[in-house]
């Protein structure tokens, strides 16, 4: 295969308006995906969970090779393994210091588990290579339907509790003061969190989560710390990945993940630009002059950007 | 820090008032530790009221069962002479200076915010009158020139002026202060105290504020209460903190110095063990 034959596998536009008709499930259901994980990505990273949506893909997936293998439904499998998954982590780890390893722990567990589910099943090679890597070609109704559903009650869900949550998120301490059930919520959001990873590994695959949860809002975080702002963004940004991938995608036969990734990465590298590039002509403070009077204070630059 | 101002005279504690804060045969043990025991206490309305004492002698438990996250052993605690409910309206807090990391989608303004309406279940619909508040809580801590700025990006001490005017959102009866000045320059630490001070002098709220150091606040303190080795002592500044109480206390000699209205305690046995709080 020279790079002309790469290129043309890459890129394929052939019969594009004859297929277009043949995704719209597919794009419905990467729109609401992204909706959600524009939302849910905004907490993940003030909560710094990132290496836990990994750790719950993993058991995600390995939950959704069992269903495989047994032949249940898939996605179900993957929602019981994630929010099993989820609730371990919300019950146990508490601060991020146990968290990370537990997860370092369980995550190469879950991983096995599912290999060894996939070397038993004995039908189509396609389907396993897609709990990793995504498979969103053929969305049917009843799919959408289980998907788009899940994803509202977890949307209605976070609006309910968005208010206390960011207090939680932000200042746990402040928040159990003022009587907010800090260790509920959480344990609630590790739920929700759960269930939108199962979702997006029907899309994006167990692999590939971080993309779809993690770089949207990481992104948007680069650019503004106005909080409606922070969450149109990282919600723009996560539809705009998944959508494009999906439009990319159609004409060749290449999975969507790498095309999801990509454009995520892309906007990811374009808001560090954009924020690095202002940060050196100081304008990040929002206010032209220095804001108190103890002397010698400065603007303290991010160290690096938390992300994986 | 150097203060000549004289220190102000307790307020006037009206006849009928009733004590924002009464405690009644209180005792509070960690492990097979006492912490402390038969403490009956009235903290009345406008008292700026410190609680000194060493690492672990339970300074922080003490606002913790003020807070409602703690439960006495025994003993009673009355706030506004009901018993205490967590998360009550009625309670300020500002804990010890923690930074936020660079990133946290926070500008100076939604973290005051939080104070207002942080609490409440749902995403704000109306916000007139949110918007309204969070201006004047800015403005009454002097942060209004930092409002927009990320809170990541702001000092240690901007930072702490912004949880103090969370903290006054409610207008609280009572101001719990857990070492808020802990970390902060003398610039900010007279800062924050001022505006503590002001919420208990002009605003006649309690204050109770954990400290162990008093004197960056000693020119506002009413009374102390000082925790040492399972014992306590409470009275002016002038009354506990002499070298005959604080020996008593520590059973070990301890000598209280005064200069220039600042207070210098020599021989504690804990003292090189100050920075690093725990209990």
């Amino acid at each position: 295969m020279d790079l002309q034959d790469v290129i043309s596998a890459v890129f394929t536009f052939d019969n594009y308006a004859q297929l277009l008709p043949l995704v719209r499930n597919s794009l419905i259901a990467g729109a609401v995906l992204g909706l959600l994980g524009g939302l849910i990505g905004t907490f993940v990273m003030m909560r710094d969970l990132a290496f836990a949506v990994h750790g719950i893909a993993e058991l995600s997936f390995a939950g959704a090779a069992f269903a495989l293998l047994v032949g249940a439904n898939v996605v179900a499998g993957s929602l019981v393994g994630s929010v099993l998954a989820a609730l371990t982590l919300g019950l146990m780890g508490i601060r991020a210091r146990d968290r990370n390893s537990i997860i370092g722990v369980v995550m190469p567990f879950g991983l096995g588990l599912g290999i060894l589910f996939l070397a038993l099943y004995e039908g189509r090679a396609a389907n396993k290579f897609g709990l990793l890597t995504g498979q969103i070609v053929s969305v049917d109704d009843v799919q959408l339907n289980l998907l788009v559903g899940c994803a509202v009650v977890v949307m209605i869900a976070l609006a309910a509790i968005w208010r206390p949550l960011t207090f939680a998120s932000a200042d746990a301490d402040l928040a159990e003061a003022r009587g907010v059930p800090v260790r509920g919520l959480s344990i609630l959001f590790m739920v929700l969190l759960g269930v939108s990873v199962a979702l997006s590994i029907q899309v994006v695959g167990a692999l590939l989560v971080l993309a779809l949860l993690i770089t949207p809002a990481a992104a948007a975080l680069k650019v503004t710390s106005a909080p409606g702002l922070v969450v149109l963004l990282s919600v723009t940004f996560a539809c705009v990945s998944v959508v494009g991938g999906i439009l990319l995608a159609l004409g060749g036969r290449i999975p969507i993940s790498p095309y999801v990734t990509t454009i995520s990465f892309a906007i990811y590298l374009a808001c560090r630009v954009i924020s690095s590039r202002r940060s050196r002509r100081g304008s990040r403070r929002g206010t032209a002059g220095p804001a108190g009077t103890e002397p010698g204070r400065g603007v303290r630059r991010p160290a690096s950007a938390p992300v994986g | 820090m150097i203060s000549t101002l004289p220190r102000q005279s307790p307020s006037p504690q009206g006849g009928g008032d009733q004590p924002a804060i009464s405690l009644r045969g209180a005792a509070l043990s960690f492990g097979s530790r006492t912490l402390w025991q038969g403490l009956d206490l009235d903290i009345m309305p406008g008292e700026f009221f410190a609680v000194l004492g060493p690492n672990g002698s339970g300074k922080t438990s003490f606002l913790k069962v003020l807070l409602g996250l703690q439960q006495l052993d025994t003993g009673t605690a009355l706030i506004e002479g009901r018993p205490i409910a967590r998360g009550s309206r009625t309670l300020g807090y500002i804990p010890q200076q923690k930074s936020f990391p660079p990133d946290t989608p926070l500008r100076a303004r939604d973290l005051v915010g939080l104070g207002v309406d942080g609490h409440r279940w749902g995403v704000r619909l109306r916000s007139s009158a949110y918007n309204a508040r969070v201006d004047g809580l800015l403005r009454d801590v002097g942060a209004e020139s930092y409002a927009d700025a990320p809170v990541g990006l702001l000092s240690g001490g901007e930072q702490q002026r912004l949880r103090a005017a969370q903290a006054l959102a409610t207008d609280p009866a009572v101001l719990l202060c857990d070492e808020p000045l802990l970390s902060l320059d003398l610039h900010h630490q007279q800062a924050v105290s001022s505006l503590i001070n002001r919420q208990s002098h002009e605003k006649n709220s309690a204050v109770v504020f954990v400290t162990h150091e008093i004197n960056p606040v000693i020119e506002y303190v009413d009374r102390v209460l000082y925790l040492a080795d399972g014992e306590f002592r409470v009275g002016t500044p002038e009354e506990v903190m002499t070298s005959e109480v604080l020996s008593d206390l520590y059973n070990s000699p301890v000598e209280v110095l005064r200069s220039n209205g600042r207070i210098i305690v020599v021989g504690l046995p804990d003292a090189t063990t100050h920075h690093h709080e725990s209990a």
